[in-house]
């Protein structure tokens, strides 16, 4: 079990502003069903000052107390001030959050940023050439580019360097992509590939360009066999229960595999 | 501490006072050796062959030397699948997808070494698919593993039924039964099956935390997973744990006596809190739903509200339970056991295990119908899924 501070106690056990505020001026949601956490915010605004705050969170303990709190630190801040809160003030509010349990405060961040943005009708941050790749060490892009540049060539490197991917893990996939845009892969040739090169390629694809993407969100994917131009594919983790997995195969991988390989790829679950 | 209402069974149990006591004197008494030459230490040596005789008749074993004692039901299920596959040329093997840890990540490394696996699938009842296990059986099968009862729903699993269609496929097939939840609870009779080997955990059935055995067929090829002296016949070295094997004993003749008990008075009394909450909680649904089930068992899905959430709030109101699901039990995957079954996502998190035992009182019970639904409409509040709750109330 873990260690919860007497404040994050305080708040799963007697949440505050729970429910929701008909006519809100705005309303920011983050996480899913499928994931085991969602957040629904609801803020009533009036000149430019948060005035009324609730929330509805599908999650554990320390997803409850953070959306409990994040209510508690908005109600009666002026709109600056609240665009300014990160998960880092969340979980300092909460006397502290197990690392495991960083993401809980990332999704207030996150519900909070949604609301905002949907309140003004645009998006901060859109023009910014640096975003936030890691929410909860507020790791940016650049930091991370800059760590590949002095040589970190894995996941695992770029955490050692900057932190990032280190607590919850939701941004390996996005630190990878950066690492290889950085680090140039070698080209593949195209033209007549031999079954084994091609089997290769396929699951090369597979692990540098499909996989980082489900693994975001908890699922996998391996190579299982391949006959002729028939590629067959085992679907992992949280992708293997996942009632969509059909259209992830067909829209995502086959599309994946087609475009970067070859367009008579066909790809079937084994 | 505060009184608590323990629902958590196939956690860990509490220890019978009258094990207990009967473990006593081998503390500081009767504190030999048992491989030594002197009195006391045949005073050991013959308490551990009794408390053998009484671990044989839980099994419904043939002969006490079948039994080896060991330190946990990980430990039974590793010596029974190490120490067979070690005699075995084979490297297929075979187990399901909803085992327990203790044998799955055993297989995950041997995989790592080499051998190739299978894993059993589950319908959406949480059935064993027998016909899987029958296509997957073949003349290079060395071991299937098959629980006799699952820990998180309780499922019974035909493994007599699974040992006969895996021999009359193989013969030299070893077949290894995880009996951990199942000891104690139905009645076990291992002489008349084709089983080899059979693993149980004394803290399940009211012994110690640190004791369990294994059960290995007279004839059967295995080698010692911990080498050194010649402790048990050679296959487990380590000085006997006497204390703890005489508990072990003792707790597996009272549960002998009690089987009668847990398949009336237990199992009423998870039937009462099963249809108690079932009736009560709207958004509640049943995943424990087999047809043959242990009696202490129940495992109930709350729809649209998480489970460590859940339990954080049953504890407040001093109710023990448990859950499979994502937060608990430190890892962020929701349970493998529910996910083999295909549960929605709707309740696959939200998922709680409620296990009784023969310590379990009917005020307990009716405490648990009682505040159970207040609390669980109490954290409905705070979902964001409100629409798909109130159609639930419909």
């Amino acid at each position: 079990m873990w260690e919860y501070t007497e404040t994050v106690k305080e708040h799963y056990k007697n949440p505050k502003n729970v429910g929701s505020i008909e006519n809100a001026d705005a309303i920011g949601e983050a996480g899913a069903l499928a994931c085991g956490d969602a957040l629904k915010l609801y803020l009533k605004i009036e000149n430019n000052i948060v005035v009324d705050a609730k929330f509805q969170t599908f999650g554990c303990g320390s997803a409850v107390a953070s959306s409990s709190i994040l209510t508690e630190m908005i109600i009666g801040k002026s709109l600056d001030e609240v665009e300014k809160i990160t998960n880092k003030d969340i979980i300092e509010k909460l006397g502290g959050l197990p690392p495991e349990k960083t993401h809980c405060s990332v999704m207030g961040r996150e519900a909070l940023e949604d609301a905002l943005n949907n309140y003004r009708g645009y998006k901060i941050g859109d023009n910014s050439t640096d975003k936030i790749i890691c929410n909860c060490y507020s790791v940016t892009e650049s930091a991370i580019r800059e760590a590949v540049e002095h040589g970190a060539k894995t996941v695992k490197e770029v955490s050692d360097l900057t932190y990032a991917g280190s607590a919850c893990g939701r941004c390996k996939g996005a630190i990878q992509k950066i690492i290889d845009s950085v680090i140039p892969k070698p080209v593949i040739k195209e033209n007549e590939l031999t079954p084994v090169q091609f089997a290769i390629k396929v699951n090369t694809v597979i692990e540098t360009k499909i996989l980082p993407e489900l693994v975001k969100d908890n699922g996998g994917i391996e190579l299982v066999d391949i006959k002729g131009k028939d590629v067959y594919v085992r679907l992992k983790g949280t992708c293997s229960s996942c009632p969509n997995s059909t259209a992830t195969l067909k829209s995502f991988v086959e599309k994946k595999l087609k475009e970067l390989i070859d367009n008579e790829i066909t790809i079937f679950e084994a | 501490m505060k009184d608590v209402i323990y629902l958590d069974n196939n956690a860990t149990t509490k220890v019978d006072p009258e094990v207990f006591e009967e473990m006593v004197p081998y503390f500081t008494e009767n504190y030999g050796n048992a491989s030594s030459i002197y009195e006391m230490a045949h005073t050991a040596h013959d308490a551990i062959e009794e408390a053998r005789e009484k671990v044989k008749n839980l099994f419904g074993a043939k002969k006490s030397k079948e039994i080896l004692f060991t330190a946990s039901g990980s430990e039974s299920a590793n010596m029974a699948i190490r120490g067979v596959l070690k005699n075995c040329e084979n490297k297929h093997i075979i187990t399901t997808k909803v085992e327990h840890p203790c044998v799955l990540n055993t297989f995950k490394e041997l995989e790592q070494e080499g051998y190739r696996a299978d894993y059993i699938g589950v319908d959406e009842n949480g059935e064993l698919n027998i016909e899987e296990l029958k296509s997957k059986v073949t003349s290079n099968t060395a071991l299937v593993a098959i629980m006799a009862a699952n820990n998180e729903t309780g499922a019974i699993y035909p493994y007599e039924e699974a040992a006969e269609i895996v021999k009359s496929i193989n013969g030299n097939t070893v077949f290894f039964v995880d009996a951990t939840q199942a000891a104690g609870k139905i009645k076990l009779d291992v002489q008349n099956t084709k089983v080899d080997l059979m693993g149980i955990s004394g803290h399940k059935f009211h012994a110690p935390k640190g004791i369990g055995a294994l059960y290995i067929k007279e004839g059967t090829k295995i080698s010692p997973i911990i080498t050194g002296g010649h402790q048990e016949k050679g296959l487990r070295a380590g000085t006997e744990n006497t204390p703890y094997i005489v508990g072990l004993g003792k707790a597996a003749e009272l549960a002998v006596q009690y089987l009668e008990f847990e398949e009336t008075k237990v199992k009423e009394l998870r039937d009462k809190l099963e249809q108690g909450i079932l009736e009560k909680v709207k958004c509640a649904k049943l995943n424990s739903r087999t047809k043959k089930r242990v009696p202490n068992t129940t495992n109930i899905g709350f729809q649209y509200i998480e489970g460590e959430l859940i339990l954080l709030h049953l504890d407040e109101a001093g109710i023990c339970a448990s859950s499979g699901s994502a937060c608990t039990s430190g890892s962020l995957e929701p349970s493998h056991v529910l996910r083999a079954m295909k549960t929605p996502f709707t309740s696959l998190h939200g998922s709680i295990r409620f296990s009784l035992s023969r310590f379990t009182t009917e005020e307990e019970i009716d405490y648990a119908i009682n505040t159970i639904p207040v609390i669980i409409k109490k954290l409905a509040e705070i979902s964001p899924f409100q629409k798909e709750l109130a159609q639930m109330l419909k």
